[in-house]
């Protein structure tokens, strides 16, 4: 469960976040939608705990984020943007390294390992340095490392981004297969990708929470029913009235 | 303690993946060496001990350990890796004192290869091998000192060159302000209490104590506290402003 209520983020006189609740339940795919400085990435990183709130409160697996931010962590995979890593390390002594923090040993550690690199088809760069290989590569690396405990909660900053379009149905396919238990939060451009793998979507612009539904009833708020033009419009129309 | 030792063991190896250990090291152990026979005089002085050698430590580490502390975080905040850091289960101190640890030992290390400075004077005649541990104790505790000052100025900034600077700075003043040049400068006007607080303050000050052989307390609770107050200060900042 993340619950999250009347979170705001101020830069001086910048409100990058405005005053936004919500919650979301295990079993959901929460699509985050928004222009480019929306305010997706700022909320994401609040909610991992990167970024201190200016007010407001959230919550995560019932351990409030800035009260109790190991027991948060400890429950949450996260993807920053642009999946930053330890570019000098090879894969393999960066993936035992989060093993290391995250506090995985034994027969399950090697159970983790194997399946993460499985899922995310790491076999063949196990050995390789993560700076030498391809964008991709890196952020396939990034979701492993985010997966690797197997947390209740996952929180991906443009999970598919730089992929190519075989990569790009993979990761859909992974986040998929994972959702029925799980709470997954992934921030997003790509209208696409929300009909694909989120069963709600909210969408944000200038700080604020501007719509909250499926997908589907998003789209029919269109009368070209079509999700790109719903959010240009709830986008715009925002834009217009600042 | 489990955390700060996967961070240790992560950071200490990431300096080995790249030349930049050998390089350090190699620069490190010919300048350490040959300021020790050039200008030190290690020879012709006569005398078997490592004075000469630990004296030009202070004015080598200016510079050497300022390059190591400059990427401590910096890079961290130019790659993004930060965020990933501080979103694992680890506090910002864990996190703080586990790359220092790393930064200091790597620095040990260096030292630790200087050995054949210690076989020669052994070789040469009987040193006091008490005080050349004690020199080698001190010059450690001392760079630990700079580091932790270097370790506050990469937390400060995303730019290595800046963080660099900084750190010469701020090291050079808490070098200077032991030297006779310096208090003699200030011993005109000022009153003893001040004197003697500026040169309390100086690494030069505490180095030269314990390497001259005696190992008082006062002096590692002088390097214990600037380490420590250092490596808050370091926390700090980052807590404040990681995510610039």
């Amino acid at each position: 469960m993340i619950e999250i209520r009347n979170l705001t983020k101020r830069y001086g006189a910048l409100t990058a976040v405005n005053d936004i609740s919500f919650t979301v339940s295990p079993g959901e795919v929460l699509g985050f939608l928004g222009p480019n400085g929306a305010g997706k990435s700022t909320t994401m990183k609040m909610i991992t705990g990167f970024l201190a709130p200016t007010s407001g409160a959230i919550s995560v697996c019932g351990h409030d984020v800035e009260n109790d931010p190991l027991a948060a962590k400890a429950c949450m995979g996260y993807l920053p943007e642009g999946a930053p890593s330890y570019g000098e390390m090879s894969v393999r002594t960066f993936l035992e390294f989060i093993a290391d923090i995250r506090r995985l040993s034994g027969e399950r550690r090697r159970t983790r390992l194997d399946d993460v690199i499985a899922r995310l088809q790491l076999g063949s760069v196990l050995e390789q340095m993560i700076e030498t290989l391809s964008k991709g590569f890196k952020r396939r690396v990034g979701l492993a490392q985010a997966l690797l405990h197997d947390p209740q909660v996952l929180i991906l900053d443009e999970p598919t981004d730089g992929l190519d379009p075989n990569q790009k149905h993979q990761v859909r396919t992974l986040i998929n297969d994972m959702s029925k238990d799980k709470i997954i939060v992934i921030s997003t451009h790509i209208l696409e990708e929300v009909d694909a793998v989120c069963n709600r979507a909210i969408i944000i612009a200038g700080g604020k929470l501007l719509a909250d539904a499926t997908p589907k009833e998003l789209a029919a708020r269109a009368p070209s029913g079509r999700l790109d033009d719903v959010f240009r419009q709830i986008t715009t129309g925002q834009k217009n009235a600042a | 303690m489990h955390n700060i030792k996967g961070i240790f063991r992560r950071e200490f190896s990431s300096y080995f993946a790249t030349p930049l250990a050998l390089v350090f090291i190699v620069f490190f152990l010919m300048l350490a060496a040959g300021f020790a026979f050039q200008f030190g005089r290690f020879y012709e002085r006569g005398q078997a001990d490592l004075a000469p050698f630990f004296s030009f430590h202070p004015w080598l580490y200016l510079f050497l350990m300022s390059a190591i502390s400059m990427r401590l975080w910096a890079e961290e905040r130019k790659s993004g890796s930060i965020e990933l850091l501080m979103t694992l289960p680890v506090t910002t101190w864990q996190a703080v004192i586990g790359k220092y640890l790393a930064a200091w030992a790597f620095a040990g290390v260096a030292l630790a290869l200087t050995f054949p400075m210690w076989i020669t004077v052994n070789y040469l005649g009987n040193p006091d091998n008490g005080a050349v541990l004690a020199g080698y104790i001190g010059s450690w505790l001392m760079a630990g000192g700079f580091l932790a000052i270097g370790a506050c100025m990469s937390a400060a900034t995303r730019n290595q060159v800046i963080a660099f600077i900084f750190t010469v700075v701020i090291c050079f003043g808490f070098l200077l302000s032991g030297y006779p040049i310096v208090l003699d400068l200030v011993s005109g006007w000022a009153p003893r209490v001040l004197v003697d607080a500026l040169a309390s303050l100086s690494f030069y000050t505490h180095f030269e104590a314990i390497s001259k052989g005696v190992i008082d307390l006062r002096d590692l609770l002088y390097f214990g506290t600037v380490i420590g107050v250092w490596l808050a200060a370091t926390t700090i900042v980052l807590d404040m402003k990681k995510a610039d």
